[in-house]
């Protein structure tokens, strides 16, 4: 009872040279066995601790009475992207924090069983629901990433007309530019994104609201929009050598591997540095993700810098546990203040000096302080800068009446309408850098308050 | 553009629209495996993925005497700035220049649109036998008022442009084209120096200050992928790459 049962991986020597997925899944003994564990509480903690309010103590009910069908069918009720957020939410800050069993042991894996679920429903075949009957209300959701998802996968159910816009070639936002293919791959992406095409939501790709369409052409045509275009804004240190030649924002590097298909270079035409030494600045998910994708790319080093310790790092636990089992090394305490290059350009090395923790800043985390005389240099031939993103710009830049915080982020409402009437928006767009799952709550809410909206008109 | 499931995303100029029939005008120099891939499409072909316009449009007014000036494949993108500026008011000038007569373009569409043309070629094979700084040095010394200089080809062609308009104080566009992926301010493969900033060139330009812009900075970064662009190409250009 205390214990989980472990989810098999592919090991770190093989993964490193791969790819492919490392976590593999549950067999099916396996998720009933972990299923059994779950005490059905009367009370359950767990789905508050969920975002989308997921209905767990009965689906893994289901699940330890092998009915997944109806497992996978309460989930659905929550969550339009259960394969997805069985894998990268961060269950053990949210549901399983909340598990009983995990206050004297180990929680439920909740996570890897809702992956379970939704793995098992992908390999038999999606079932089409019947098409509700359509409002004749019309929607306009721009971005695909797990905000403008769910607001789409919502309102189509409601028969609400939505056409879901994207920048990029392909749906998807983060989930398909942003976390790499070993620990999302995309054809699960795309699996769940006709899920929700099936619902009668119609995707148009390389469409740029606030450049190619203007938010207030779209609202000439729609009843609302919504806006859920995250936060594509690479943030840079200000430092020196920046921009040298092998210097990436995390976002090019990832989009580069995971959208492009730069890793089967030259399969795909789509071209990314193999740098083998390494040095990644971060201590978030995407710094784990940079590190991990340069490692498959050939690196023999792989270093991730941190100003802060391993306690501040904001990477999930099981990401950071990946990343050392596959030869990451860290250096914690460590602020990057000079890149300097070569003759022709190129990145030679890098300049850093050791910080040391004072008092809590306003994160409630300890703020760094550098130590004076600590300078030391780092021989490297790439740099991954992934210290954060801002939100994209375009469109407040290019929509009036758009009330904007200092970091850029938009003003929202209890409902998530912003000050332009009939305009809503949630996800990293309106919280600054955030979660999948916390992107796609802030759609549900949208999703609802959206259906109001358009009904009274 | 992607032109492909495995191609790459590229920027390229539109060289001219018709909004009525839907159409835009795209001009490319077949130099790596995208562009070559391009030129091998037939009438009726389709290419995968199309975005735009992006980037910020040119800032057309009255400036008074404008000198235009593009080289190579750059000249795609001169007619229609050219046009809009006379249309504005402006007297238009445009200089064109190409490594030989074969690859000059637009040649008679900016005959129609310009006040002057001049045509610079570097073998002399047409025009004036030389760089098209040579014409504008000329301009400047002939004509001392010169209110706006426009600027669109190869790098090194630019930097030459600034360098000849600085001491004379004219104010000088240069449109960059520099490596991009997603096109949106996402990724930062584009970014630039200006005025000792960064700038991502596919959301706060193309069109810079060029005595601003460090194109030496430019030239280097337009490098970085020299070795997997040769090797994309030696790969050939296979049928199953169409």
């Amino acid at each position: 009872m205390t214990f989980r049962i472990p989810m098999p991986e592919q090991d770190p020597e093989k993964r490193i040279q791969n790819f492919g997925e490392v976590a593999l899944g549950y067999s099916a003994d396996q998720a009933v066995s972990e299923a059994k564990r779950c005490l059905q509480c009367s009370e359950p903690g767990c789905i508050k601790g969920c975002p989308v309010g997921v209905d767990i103590p009965d689906f893994i009910e289901c699940i330890k009475e092998g009915n997944f069908d109806e497992a996978i069918r309460i989930v659905r009720q929550k969550n339009h992207l259960p394969a997805i957020c069985g894998r990268v939410c961060p269950h053990e800050n949210q549901c399983e924090k909340f598990c009983l069993l995990g206050k004297k042991g180990e929680s439920v894996s909740i996570g890897k069983l809702e992956r379970f679920v939704a793995d098992y429903e992908r390999q038999k075949g999606f079932k089409i629901s019947s098409k509700p009957t359509s409002t004749g209300k019309k929607v306009a959701v721009v971005g695909s990433g797990p905000a403008g998802i769910t607001v789409s996968a919502d309102l189509a159910k409601l028969g609400h007309g939505v056409t879901l816009f994207e920048a990029l070639h392909a749906p998807g936002g983060v989930l398909i530019y942003g976390i790499p293919e070993f620990r999302l791959p995309k054809e699960i992406v795309r699996a769940e994104i006709d899920c929700i095409k099936k619902f009668g939501v119609s995707i148009k790709t390389g469409v740029v609201i606030g450049k190619t369409i203007s938010l207030d052409e779209l609202l000439e045509e729609f009843d609302a929009v919504f806006v859920g275009s995250g936060a594509g804004l690479p943030r840079w240190m200000d430092i020196p050598g920046e921009d040298l030649c092998g210097v990436y924002s995390a976002n090019e590097f990832l989009t580069r591997i995971n959208l492009m298909g730069a890793y089967l270079f030259p399969e795909y035409d789509t071209p990314i540095r193999e740098g083998k030494k390494v040095a990644v600045v971060g201590g978030g998910n995407v710094a784990m993700d940079s590190a991990r994708a340069a490692l498959r790319l050939g690196a023999n080093e792989v270093c991730i810098l941190y100003r802060r310790t391993e306690k501040e790092m904001t990477a999930r636990q099981e990401e950071i546990e990946h990343a050392r089992e596959e030869g990451i090394k860290f250096k914690f305490l460590t602020l990057p203040t000079k890149i300097l290059g070569d003759e022709k350009g190129w990145v030679k090395k890098i300049e850093c000096v050791l910080m040391e923790l004072g008092e809590p800043d306003k994160s409630g985390r300890r703020k760094p302080l550098i130590i004076k005389n600590s300078e030391f240099t780092i021989d490297v031939d790439t740099v991954i800068v992934a210290i954060g993103q801002s939100p994209n710009p375009l469109i407040s830049r290019t929509t009036e009446g758009l009330q904007v915080t200092e970091r850029g982020t938009l003003v929202v409402d209890g409902n998530g309408m912003t000050s332009k009437e009939g305009v809503f928006a949630g996800g990293d767009i309106v919280s600054g850098a955030a979660t999948v799952i916390e992107s796609m709550g802030a759609g549900k809410l949208a999703a609802r308050a959206i259906h109001e909206h358009i009904s009274q008109k | 553009m992607r032109i492909d499931e495995k191609g790459e995303r590229i920027p390229l100029t539109i060289a001219d629209f018709d909004a009525q029939k839907g159409t835009i005008t795209l001009i490319f120099q077949e130099i790596g495996k995208t562009t070559k891939l391009l030129g091998l499409l037939k009438e009726g072909d389709r290419i995968l993925d199309f975005m735009g316009p992006l980037g910020n449009p040119t800032k057309i007014e009255k400036y008074g005497r404008v000198v235009c000036i593009g080289g190579g494949v750059g000249v795609a993108s001169i007619p229609l700035k050219a046009k809009a500026l006379g249309e504005a008011g402006n007297e238009v000038i445009s200089i064109i220049g190409a490594r030989t007569k074969e690859l000059l373009i637009l040649e008679e569409e900016l005959q129609k649109i310009s006040d002057e043309l001049y045509i610079t070629t570097d073998d002399g094979s047409k025009g004036h036998h030389g760089f098209v700084t040579d014409i504008l040095k000329k301009l400047i010394d002939e004509r001392k008022n010169i209110d706006l200089v426009v600027t669109v080809g190869p790098v090194i062609m630019m930097k030459a442009v600034a360098n000849v308009t600085r001491p004379h104080n004219i104010r000088t566009i240069a449109s960059l084209n520099p490596i991009m992926v997603d096109g949106t301010g996402m990724c930062g493969s584009c970014r630039v120096r200006v005025d000792g900033r960064t700038q991502f060139t596919c959301v706060d330009g193309p069109e810079f200050d060029a005595h601003r812009v460090d194109f030496d900075h430019l030239m280097t970064r337009l490098q970085r992928y020299l070795t997997e662009e040769k090797l994309s190409l030696e790969r050939g250009v296979g049928k199953d790459d169409v």
